[in-house]
């Protein structure tokens, strides 16, 4: 399924058509026509970038409220690990978050560490198979895994076939539910406390998966500020959490590698490095890596376009997390479930996104490719952004799909007027002799 | 021959590591664009890296085309340089010539050539000691 819904969205009223969020945007998917920003949807990766530089707040993640809780009689919070580390470190336990997280109107709370945990052992059963392409890439960054499917589709094979922490944990999280309360499946709705839009995509738009487990997503940032005035009446919260200090640590950057035991992987984060990085496996490079995890976001999840706090401080905190929880491995946390049941992998196969591609027929195509070429050559090529495209070979490419004109680059306009300028001077002295 | 075809040509520089790699990346945009499948993208992103760093480490610079028609992709790089002596060893993966400056930077592993010659459908090199050297790789489209 393609991702035709998207969290990242333009709020109309507050954009004013500046070029900031063009020249940031890593898959090219943002043009500025009209005045305005629009995002184009097949090529939107979810990754955020535009929230975070644009200066008037016109780009907006599309999240859940907790307002949403109303339309179930049953609600489950799944927290992301990243949540936990918003508060600094003057929060005495996790268990006082978790009671806070119920205060606010939530009958339970499952950690997504946990899924982490299930994942990390899945993960680790997988790396131990040789006939895998090598190196595996992981499956936990949803922008990450978009980007594969747009950029680098021969890549999608290294995608690790697994669901996200998120996925594995909801499933869970509802079935203890309902079997412990004697509540129907549907009767619950399981609410994931997000640092990023692209969770939120990925819930709307599954990719490997039919449809997703989680009925919203609520951004860290909202449930912060409902938790905070919470946190000071459970301050001897005797809740234990059933993560591991393992599954906490996956949210941020070289969590994930650390948990797979696999000693020869890499974490790269930031989309920018991520890109670089799947260049360098796509041109063959890397293939003695076993294990690569990336991560969209500077610093991991933590890093996240919807937290709150700086993610060097978040960092800092989840270690000291990490440390206080009780050192127990994931495969310690198993209650003898399988490492790699079924029930784990993804449904459905990761699909190519052709999008780039400028026409279904070769010929039409090379047809298209030759005119971009002829443009280009008659282009400044300063890359401004004035033309509402991202880049000169962008508008040229534009141009040639039938979205603008070679007279909106304003250099092009400005030559243009010279000579007609010229030309006006030249038949007024005609007329007058 | 189809109605339309490409034809690109890039100039390659000896030992200029700052820009290695742009050719094949520019490449790599032009098939993205193109529509060719996964698979295809992957093998010729693979040859047209190997023979771009070939040219950057051994050679002393030439020229990288990449051709495409409906039914087939031929890329053909053609350098001058010291050509190489002996091609059956030139071609046995672990074979390698390169410099200290190549291998300290995780070049010249000697999978190179054979590399080439495993992604493309047809391959062929010709070198003339002391001239230089021409490969050619074709990629048939079905």
């Amino acid at each position: 399924m393609e991702a035709r819904y998207h969290s990242v969205t333009l709020d109309k009223e507050s954009c004013r058509g500046c070029s900031n969020c063009l020249m940031h945007c890593p898959t090219q998917a943002i043009r500025v026509r009209g005045g305005r920003a629009h995002i184009i949807k097949e090529l939107c990766i979810d990754c955020g970038q535009c929230i975070r530089v644009c200066p008037y707040h016109a780009k907006v993640a599309m999240t859940d409220i907790l307002e949403d809780l109303d339309r179930f009689s049953h609600r489950i919070a799944l927290p992301a690990p990243s949540f936990f580390a918003q508060f600094g470190r003057s929060i005495h336990s996790l268990g006082q978050i978790l009671d806070a997280i119920r205060a606010i109107g939530f009958d339970e709370v499952y950690e997504v560490a946990r899924g982490a945990d299930a994942v990390t052992r899945a993960l680790r059963e997988l790396l131990r198979d040789r006939h895998r392409p090598r190196p595996l890439i992981s499956s936990a960054c949803p922008t990450v895994t978009r980007i594969i499917q747009v950029r680098f589709p021969g890549l999608i094979d290294h995608i690790v076939p697994l669901k996200q922490p998120m996925e594995v944990a909801a499933a869970a999280a509802r079935r203890e539910y309902c079997k412990a309360r004697g509540v129907q499946l549907a009767e619950v709705g399981v609410f994931f406390i997000t640092p990023c839009p692209a969770k939120m995509t990925a819930i709307r738009s599954p990719i490997g998966q039919r449809a997703s487990q989680v009925d919203g997503a609520i951004s860290i940032q909202e449930v912060y500020a409902a938790v905070l005035p919470e946190l000071e009446r459970f301050k001897g919260s005797k809740t234990m959490p059933a993560a591991t200090p393992s599954g906490l640590r996956w949210a941020a950057a070289g969590g994930e590698s650390e948990a797979s035991l696999c000693e020869n992987s890499l974490a790269v984060d930031g989309i920018d490095n991520v890109i670089r990085v799947l260049e360098e496996i796509e041109n063959g490079k890397l293939s003695d890596l076993d294990f690569l995890e990336a991560a969209a976001c500077v610093g991991g999840c933590v890093g996240g376009p919807l937290v709150y706090g700086n993610n060097y401080v978040a960092r800092n905190t989840l270690r000291a997390l990490a440390r206080d929880l009780p050192g127990r491995d994931p495969e310690e946390a198993a209650d003898g479930a399988p490492p790699l049941p079924s029930s784990l992998r993804l449904e459905e196969p990761i699909r190519p996104n052709g999008v780039m591609k400028l026409s279904d027929d070769m010929d039409r195509a090379l047809a298209m490719m030759d005119e971009m070429d002829a443009i280009a050559a008659r282009l400044p090529g300063y890359d401004c952004g004035s033309c509402g495209s991202p880049s000169c070979a962008a508008f040229a490419e534009d141009i040639v799909r039938g979205y603008c004109k070679e007279l909106d680059c304003v250099y092009l306009l400005k030559d243009r007027l010279k000579i007609m300028a010229q030309q006006m001077v030249d038949l007024s002295q005609t007329q007058r002799e | 021959m189809s109605a339309s075809a490409l034809d690109k040509h890039y100039p390659i520089q000896h030992g200029d590591y700052t820009r290695a790699g742009e050719a094949s990346a520019d490449i790599k945009r032009t098939l993205r664009q193109l529509g060719v499948s996964a698979d295809m993208m992957r093998r010729v992103s693979v040859a047209a890296y190997e023979a771009e760093m070939n040219m950057v480490i051994h050679s002393l610079g030439g020229e990288m085309c990449l051709q495409v028609e409906a039914d087939h992709i031929r890329l053909t790089t053609q350098d001058v340089g010291p050509g190489i002596a002996d091609i059956d060893s030139a071609m046995r993966e672990g074979f390698s010539t390169a410099n200290e400056e190549a291998q300290s930077m995780g070049f010249g592993a000697g999978m190179g050539l054979p590399n080439i010659k495993r992604n493309a459908d047809a391959f062929d090199i010709q070198s003339q000691p002391g001239q230089g050297t021409r490969i050619e790789a074709v990629f048939y489209l079905s």
